[in-house]
């Protein structure tokens, strides 16, 4: 045995030192973007420039140092809006990826370990749900429980979860059809063992920036929601909302237009940034290790 | 007389009422290793799935030291993963790219409960590895740090580390160079000297000499053939392993 040993090759190291040092910049830069509309969400509670009803700023007026951002069309002030927006866009963001997230993760798992007959049923339930276009889903949720934040958190969620259950699902089916969930059966591990110790972790990078993603698509879906009034009712305005009303008077008052646009870019970028981030720091892979 | 270590009963599975597997019958006796050859769809790997439990039998039954296995029991499941581990053929799917090798090679002591302590574990983990020929620092590391011969020396670890009675191998030194394969043979065959009893699936007949005091020949889901080693591979009786034996590439005389 020891021979064997002896002249067993040098076990090699797959790692490199410039990779690892530009993935944590990814996750570091992505987490100040996210921080920077988290903390100007976070003083929207405490502190805001003028009130949302405020309309003593004047029509349109251009930025001053009474209204660093200007005023709408209404004579509201900007900034203020632009703070109470970060709030909303947080909310819609997080809640429907939460929501879409657990509820896309359960269904997925399920279809994913179910057999036959279950399988094709949940199949179809989910192309069914995928090819339900999300206005239609948003509108029943609005009718059945009125114009609110949370409606459309909730229309926007479901629609979400269609999606993230499909991924899911294919991800996880690749997975249980490899050697080492075999494997761990003869180890004697059961299924919530086989969920939570190796499909969650080797699916999860793929989801993740799945979520990522969706995130973004949230944030803009409340936009278009709340453009037909079934977003987040006034004053409490939505980046989406106020770049709509900012279309019109584009050439006159472009920073209404340009403002809302640009943090909504800050967001997603960040919050694709820090999914990547998270992603690469999971990977064993990819990871050095000293 | 003691009851062998393993004994199959007219087993038989159909899938899709297609049979993949009929009427075989074999006794495996303790120290005896057993080489299962056949071509592709022959049935190999459907025997194995049935030996570890993994699915139940349509007919037949197996007997594990004298006592009739069923699958579909928990309780004897339980025992069974104790008393049957498995090598698989691709050592790159067969571990969890994710899960440092420590924890690999203790998923069967975690999860059949079999240590109390983490350092009991810890212990049991570093002999395994040990024992096969890792240092005992591969724990740590993660199995892409590996090469396919150590990638298949840490399933070994896996599959000894709860000290079975039986290790079922699925081909495996077929996804391995050359020199991988005799130094891999050589550790299954330093294990069943120390009192392991090896079943090895092979459409390999070196690997199969190498390692196997007895051959079974299955042909399109049955027994065609089966008895010593040696003197299948001197004398083979049925036309189906003369035909594997002439299957076998030599280098041409000169």
């Amino acid at each position: 045995m020891s021979g064997d040993v002896a002249s067993l090759p040098p076990v090699v190291r797959v790692a490199n030192r410039t990779t690892g040092r530009r993935r944590s910049a990814t996750l570091w830069i992505g987490v100040v973007l996210v921080g920077i509309i988290l903390v100007t969400a976070l003083v929207s509670f405490v502190w805001l420039p003028y009130s949302p009803e405020d309309i003593s700023g004047g029509r349109l007026a251009p930025p001053s140092a009474a209204h660093w951002a200007g005023t709408d069309k209404l004579g509201r002030d900007l900034l203020t809006q632009l703070i109470i927006g970060a709030r909303i866009a947080l909310e819609v963001g997080a809640g429907s990826v939460v929501l879409g997230g657990v509820i896309g993760l359960l269904l997925g798992l399920a279809s994913a370990f179910a057999q036959r007959w279950l399988d094709d049923g949940l199949s179809a339930v989910l192309d069914v749900l995928i090819a339900f276009p999300t206005l239609l889903v948003a509108m029943l949720v609005v009718a059945a429980s009125g114009a609110s934040l949370g409606s459309a958190i909730l229309a926007i969620g479901l629609a979400m979860s269609a999606v993230v259950a499909r991924l899911t699902r294919i991800l996880a089916k690749r997975v249980l059809s490899l050697d080492y969930i075999t494997a761990a059966r003869v180890s004697g591990t059961r299924w919530p063992g086989l969920v939570v110790q190796h499909v969650l972790p080797n699916i999860w990078p793929t989801v993740v920036v799945n979520l990522a993603l969706q995130f973004g698509l949230a944030v803009l879906a409340e936009a278009s929601l709340s453009y037909l009034g079934l977003g987040s009712p006034p004053p409490n305005a939505s980046w989406g909302s106020i770049l709509q009303q900012a279309q019109g008077t584009v050439l006159v008052a472009p920073i209404g237009a340009i403002a809302p646009g640009v943090l909504l870019v800050v967001l997603v970028i960040g919050v694709n940034l820090v999914a990547d981030g998270l992603r690469d720091v999971g990977d064993p892979t990819r990871r050095r290790r000293s | 007389m003691t009851a062998p270590l393993l004994e199959v009963r007219d087993l038989g599975y159909t899938y899709r009422r297609d049979p993949a597997l009929e009427n075989v019958s074999f006794t495996v006796d303790r120290g005896q290793n057993l080489g299962i050859v056949g071509e592709s769809g022959a049935g190999k790997t459907t025997l194995l799935r049935l030996l570890l439990g993994l699915t139940r039998p349509t007919t037949g039954g197996i007997d594990t030291d004298g006592v009739p296995f069923d699958a579909g029991d928990r309780a004897a499941l339980r025992r069974h993963r104790t008393f049957a581990q498995a090598v698989f053929q691709d050592p790159y799917s067969s571990l969890d790219p994710r899960q440092n090798v420590g924890r690999i090679v203790s998923e069967p002591l975690r999860s059949l409960h079999l240590s109390t302590t983490g350092s009991e574990t810890r212990t049991r983990v570093a002999s395994a590895l040990e024992a096969v020929g890792l240092p005992a620092d591969a724990a740590e590391r993660y199995p892409h740090e590996f090469s396919g011969g150590q990638r298949q020396r840490i399933a070994i670890a896996r599959a000894i580390v709860p000290r079975p009675q039986l290790l079922v191998a699925d081909e495996p030194v077929s996804a391995l160079d050359l020199s991988t394969r005799v130094r891999i043979v050589e550790l299954l065959s330093s294990l069943s000297i120390g009192g392991l009893t090896v079943v090895v699936v092979s459409h390999d007949l070196g690997t199969v000499a190498a390692l196997c005091e007895r051959t079974l020949v299955l042909e399109r889901g049955r027994v065609v053939e089966q008895g010593p080693t040696a003197a299948l591979l001197a004398a083979p009786e049925h036309p189906y392993t003369r035909k594997l034996l002439a299957a076998v590439p030599r280098l041409p005389r000169r």
